[in-house]
């Protein structure tokens, strides 16, 4: 091996020595007893967990993926929630603008999404490798199936209904209807099982919240689809009320998140994740909410009113899940939770770090 | 259980890396670079795509004679690491391509011509072993020596350590190698050791185990890794409430429409 050259010399050893046994000495005459230990303890030298386990190295591997990811889960979260709107409208005879645009958006979710993922693939020509099987118990091999019906059935939908409304007929209109409701229930699917994917992992800030990730992510997804739709220059009073839902529950999950106090949902609370996390709860949940509310009230800003809120649920959104992401890897790299160190703390009580005081031995 | 399996004594180790240097040569993985650890030989850090064994130095308080170190040195245990080839394995449940599969032996093993790429293995892994390699695009992690043990030949690292702090075996005859060899330590006065195995908890058992002097933790080997599959009911329940919300909520925004 390739020893670095800084092996202390007799000399300097012995002065340091020195140097220490001066410090205790003046400690001791200082304060009357000696606070500052260097040694661990009397017991076998290596019995004693250090509360940063192995130097503080992280015990997880941090989450690899690239930005395609979050951007996945947002434009994966609209189309299927369009998918749903297009479908419902049609079903209650709503303007047929609405119902077509709902259809296109999802239809171009259901493109984009794919190139997304593909791109974050450390090999992306191998992508096709994910439907050579079906694991039910691996939400991304799911969510692959998924997407793949889902963009196929949403494109399907949106390219048979323009030719309905040229030329319809019995068979076209089936078909249409068949693949409208097959985006359904994909789309259903497509936006809430991100939450799923990145739940069942074993990040802490991840796992810790599984239960009510996906339920964050359908709302979020909801609510851009809804907003984004609005922002094409839909007035429909049905959009309003779905995005007052999305935003009502993102208010829930903002406070929840903020209420948790386990150690994993830390990282979800503190440094740019938290904040991300803290203004994407505020733009997504309670500015629309508020918005709407009054644009129910007045008469001359109804529209802008609704413009705001929509714009300030999109940015929320995505900002979402760049958060959820974020705070991802910040949850990797603290060994405590894994490790279970905070426990011990509370436990033995005088835990200490000692590399301060201690020689080089290289 | 049945299979081969690892068990590293760190109570033999010297820390001299030969298990890392002679898996690097076998396998073809390349060079960490030189980035020390604390006060150690430590280069490599942690498990990953280019380090399938890595040596630990865990630095002790100051005893002189422990390790052979001058008296005002800390002093050092080493243990070497690899990946646990869980029987219920996180990064094979996840692999969406089925590139990672159970070889006749019970080792768990990442077939590189299937991978994809798509890096769910990394997040499944509760031993944070398992790492996508950003050059070749690949995940990669120990082999548990496929190659060599359907030639019937130990693993690399197990022929080269020095010292058999690498010991390779029948896993059941190796368990109780360890059950042994955890007496004779503490009738020898070794009374901080500790086999790391953990059984109970969800991972089911490893074929790698562990002697380590002290607390695991200390190891950076976490007391109940959990694989991420036992989150999947939670997680599909709130997934199906989420799905049952948007239709609800959607059908009802509409159907005020009347
Ligand atoms: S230790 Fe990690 S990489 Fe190794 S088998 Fe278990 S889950 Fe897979
Ligand atoms: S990166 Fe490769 S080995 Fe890992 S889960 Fe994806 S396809 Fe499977």
């Amino acid at each position: 091996m390739n020893a670095p050259k800084n092996l202390l010399t007799e000399e300097t050893s012995r002065r340091a020595r020195e140097h220490r046994l001066a410090k205790i000495r003046h400690e001791a005459k200082e304060h009357g007893q000696v606070s500052d230990f260097t040694r661990l303890s009397e017991r076998d030298p290596l019995s004693k967990a250090e509360l940063t386990g192995y130097y503080g190295t992280p015990v997880l591997k941090r989450p690899q993926w690239t930005i395609e990811i979050p951007l996945y889960f947002f434009v994966g979260g609209v189309a299927g929630a369009a998918a749903l709107i297009a479908a419902v409208g049609k079903l209650s005879s709503a303007d047929t603008r609405l119902v077509r645009q709902s259809r296109w958006l999802a239809a171009i979710g259901g493109l984009v999404s794919p190139a997304l993922l593909i791109s974050d693939l450390g090999v992306p020509s191998r992508f096709l490798n994910m439907l050579r099987v079906f694991k039910i118990q691996s939400p991304m091999s799911v969510g692959s199936w998924t997407l793949v019906a889902f963009s196929n059935s949403a494109v399907a939908a949106a390219v048979l209904g323009e030719f309905n409304k040229r030329r319809g007929g019995r068979l076209v209109n089936v078909l249409t209807d068949g693949a409208q409701i097959v985006s359904v229930l994909t789309g259903l699917v497509l936006a809430t099982y991100t939450g799923v994917l990145i739940g069942a992992t074993v990040i802490p800030a991840w796992n810790e919240h599984v239960g009510t990730l996906p339920i964050h992510f359908a709302a979020s997804g909801t609510a851009g689809a809804a907003t984004i739709l609005e922002l094409m220059g839909n007035e429909s009073k049905a959009l309003n009320r779905i995005a007052i839902g999305a935003a009502a529950v993102e208010t829930a999950m903002g406070v929840s998140i903020e209420l948790s106090q386990t150690p994993p949902s830390e990282s979800l609370k503190s440094g740019i994740g938290g904040w991300a996390m803290r203004g994407a709860g505020v733009l997504s949940g309670p500015v629309p909410l508020l918005l709407r509310l009054l644009a129910l009230k007045s008469r001359r800003s109804r529209i802008s009113l609704r413009k705001a809120a929509a714009i300030s649920s999109i940015a929320g959104s995505l900002l979402t899940r760049w958060a959820w992401i974020q705070a991802g890897q910040v949850s990797a790299d603290d060994p405590s939770v894994p490790l279970q160190l905070r426990r011990r703390v509370s436990s033995s009580g005088d835990g200490m770090d000692d590399h301060e005081n201690q020689k080089d031995p290289r | 259980m049945s299979g081969t399996a690892f068990l590293t004594d760190s109570t033999l180790c010297i820390g001299c890396k030969a298990c890392e240097v002679a898996c690097k040569e076998w396998n073809n993985i390349p060079s960490d670079g030189f980035d020390w650890k604390g006060f150690s030989y430590d280069n490599t850090g942690s498990l990953g795509h280019s380090t399938w064994r890595h040596v630990k130095f865990i630095e002790g308080g100051v005893v002189a004679g422990l390790g052979g170190n001058s008296p005002d040195l800390l002093s050092w245990g080493f243990s070497s690491d690899v990946c646990k080839h869980c029987e219920n394995a996180g990064c094979l449940e996840a692999c969406p391509t089925g590139a990672i599969v159970r070889t006749e032996f019970g080792g768990v093993f990442i077939q590189s011509d299937v991978c994809n790429g798509c890096a769910y293995c990394v997040v499944a892994c509760p031993f944070g072993v398992v790492e996508r390699n950003p050059d070749a695009g690949m995940a990669f992690k120990c082999t548990f020596c496929y190659d060599r043990q359907k030639e019937e030949l130990k693993p690399a690292c197990a022929t080269a350590c020095p010292t058999e702090s690498i010991k390779f075996g029948d896993i059941d005859e190796l368990r109780g190698e360890a059950e042994d060899r955890m007496a004779r330590l503490k009738q020898a006065g070794f009374n901080d050791v500790y086999l790391y195995n953990p059984q109970d908890s969800s991972v089911g058992g490893i074929h790698a185990f562990f002697i380590v002097r002290g607390d695991p933790e200390r190891y950076n080997l976490p007391p109940s890794p959990e694989v991420p599959t036992t989150y999947l009911r939670k997680g599909w329940v709130s997934a199906a409430i989420g799905a049952g919300l948007m239709l609800a909520g959607t059908l009802f925004a509409f159907g005020q429409d009347k």
